[in-house]
């Protein structure tokens, strides 16, 4: 991933920054800029989520792309937000310890590296609370 | 809007084809097709082909022209379109090719699919499958596209009777299939056990779960029903031609179960049609994963939701049963090449529709139905042909 496309989303992969539609009451994360239950008539603001959410579905990745690979097995999960929304993310438990239902809090960490020497992308990951 | 029919066909072998190239595979397949409608190319009078990812695949783009120029048809210079839509490219190109016809603005027109997957490596191709997911919030925080298939598969046996055994029949059912298939990849029939004792990829799911990389082309023909018999005494018509979108990423569904996209392109595609799930013969439906051959089915109406793993022990979906589901092998058995997939489900349905299957002949097959997939569910194309 190039540095501009890295950079231009950092406040959202750190800090959990989302979208929030003032005339339906709805989250958006990941964000979105137009939301497709009101349409024009949505008016988006910003908003930054609690991070407690839980599990709702999950995977052991054991073969992933190369980027990942010295991670594997490593848990990927759909978290729903306690907001609303729902984030894919993987999830920092043993693949014994994952289950449906299990609560979990974001956390800061490194998400991957563009080769050897290149920019280091960190992002939002989750633990058991 | 006219009546359009399929005039010809025409496959590749599908497989890890180090030999042919990617110019190579669909001037096979289109040459098939030719031959298989007594056509020479100067009738032609557009072309529309699906192509996932050339562009990381072999580093090409610009495939419409490329496909043209090496097919000998720079000296008509046909329009010739590239369509994407990831895995569901084929669907979306025979769809483009229906509705040129439909509208009358062409007459032959020649639909195609192809991808050249072993150029590159294993990791390589992973990564550009990726793709067809969210790249911003799935792919790049680590989800492979067996890991969310394998989320869907975890969501669904947490909520309906599925067992990890009813899962392995599908596969199992699938190479039985593939086995008759000449053109199919792995020819092989397989147990329930060696499902069960493949490497895991991305649990629940094991490598006997996941449709293979694979090299591949496929052309069909289509035209006016009024001309059809000009070039063929069987043509094949064209019921319904359906299409629906979905959220790109699986998180954002309504349900994670549930392509709600097959749902919808499913019911236009029986309206359109005016039949009724009994009178299908056959369908062809997405396998990319193990899962979604169960979730097709009861998307598309088969059976209700959760039924789907009674009804595969049941054997409703093979040869014989209620529905034959995947008589090509489908992409399990018979490769999935992602581009030309959705093209190859339709050569599938007309050579069973003309009774040219052989020993995966469904007896008196009258009407057939096509589901092609994009990502995880964004795309869905859904086809329905009758003799």
């Amino acid at each position: 991933m190039s540095v501009a496309r890295f950079w231009r989303k950092i406040p959202q992969r750190y800090n959990l920054i989302g979208t929030k539609c003032l005339t339906c009451g709805r989250y958006f994360y990941p964000p979105r800029t137009f939301c497709p239950l009101c349409r024009r008539d949505g008016k988006i603001v910003e908003h930054e989520f609690s991070g407690r959410g839980k599990v709702i579905t999950f995977t052991v990745i054991r073969s992933s792309s190369d980027q990942f690979e010295h991670l594997t097995p490593y848990v990927l999960a759909i978290i729903e937000l306690e907001e609303g929304s729902r984030v894919t993310a993987q999830v920092v438990t043993s693949p014994e310890e994952i289950k449906i239902g299990m609560q979990v809090k974001r956390i800061f960490r490194k998400i991957s590296t563009d080769g050897e020497s290149g920019v280091i992308h960190y992002g939002t990951k989750f633990t058991p609370l | 809007m006219r009546d359009v029919a399929v005039i010809g066909i025409g496959c590749t072998n599908f497989g890890e084809v180090w030999e042919s190239s990617f110019r190579d595979l669909f001037v096979t397949a289109g040459a098939l097709a030719l031959e298989d409608a007594g056509l020479s190319g100067e009738t032609i009078d557009a072309m529309y082909v699906g192509n996932m990812s050339a562009g990381r695949f072999i580093e090409q783009e610009h495939i419409g022209a490329l496909i043209a120029d090496y097919a000998g048809l720079t000296t008509t210079h046909i329009p010739s379109t590239r369509v994407e839509a990831a895995c569901a490219s084929g669907g979306l190109a025979f769809r483009q090719a229906v509705i040129a016809v439909a509208s009358g603005m062409e007459d032959i027109v020649v639909a195609a699919g192809v991808e050249k997957m072993t150029d590159v490596e294993p990791g390589a191709s992973t990564d550009a499958l990726t793709g067809a997911a969210d790249r911003e919030w799935e792919g790049f925080i680590g989800a492979t596209f067996p890991g969310l298939y394998a989320m869907i598969a975890t969501d669904y046996m947490n909520r309906y009777p599925l067992t990890r055994e009813d899962l392995a029949l599908v596969p199992v059912k699938n190479h039985k299939n593939g086995a008759n298939n000449p053109i199919a990849q792995f020819r092989q029939e397989i147990t329930v056990d060696t499902v069960l004792n493949s490497t895991l990829v991305a649990d629940p799911l094991r490598l006997f779960d996941c449709s293979p990389i694979t090299d591949g082309a496929a052309a069909v023909i289509v035209a006016p029903l009024e001309r059809a018999r000009e070039f063929t005494d069987t043509p094949i018509k064209i019921l319904a031609t359906a299409q629906a979108s979905d959220t790109i990423a699986l998180h954002d569904r309504r349900d994670i179960s549930t392509l709600d996209a097959t749902i919808a392109a499913g019911e236009r595609a029986f309206r359109m049609a005016r039949v009724e799930h009994k009178d299908i013969d056959l369908v062809e439906v997405h396998d990319c994963f193990s899962i979604a051959e169960i979730c097709a089915i009861e998307d598309l109406g088969f059976c209700r939701k959760g039924e789907a793993g009674w009804f595969t022990r049941e054997g409703e979906t093979q040869i014989g049963g209620k529905i034959p589901v995947n008589t090509s092998g489908g992409l399990k058995s018979c490769g999935h090449p992602v581009g030309a997939t959705g093209i190859k489900q339709v050569c599938e349905v007309v050579q069973q529709l003309r009774g040219e299957a052989g020993k995966r002949q469904v007896n008196g097959a009258k009407i057939g139905m096509t589901h092609n997939v994009g990502g995880t569910g964004a795309t869905v194309a859904v086809h329905i042909l009758g003799v």
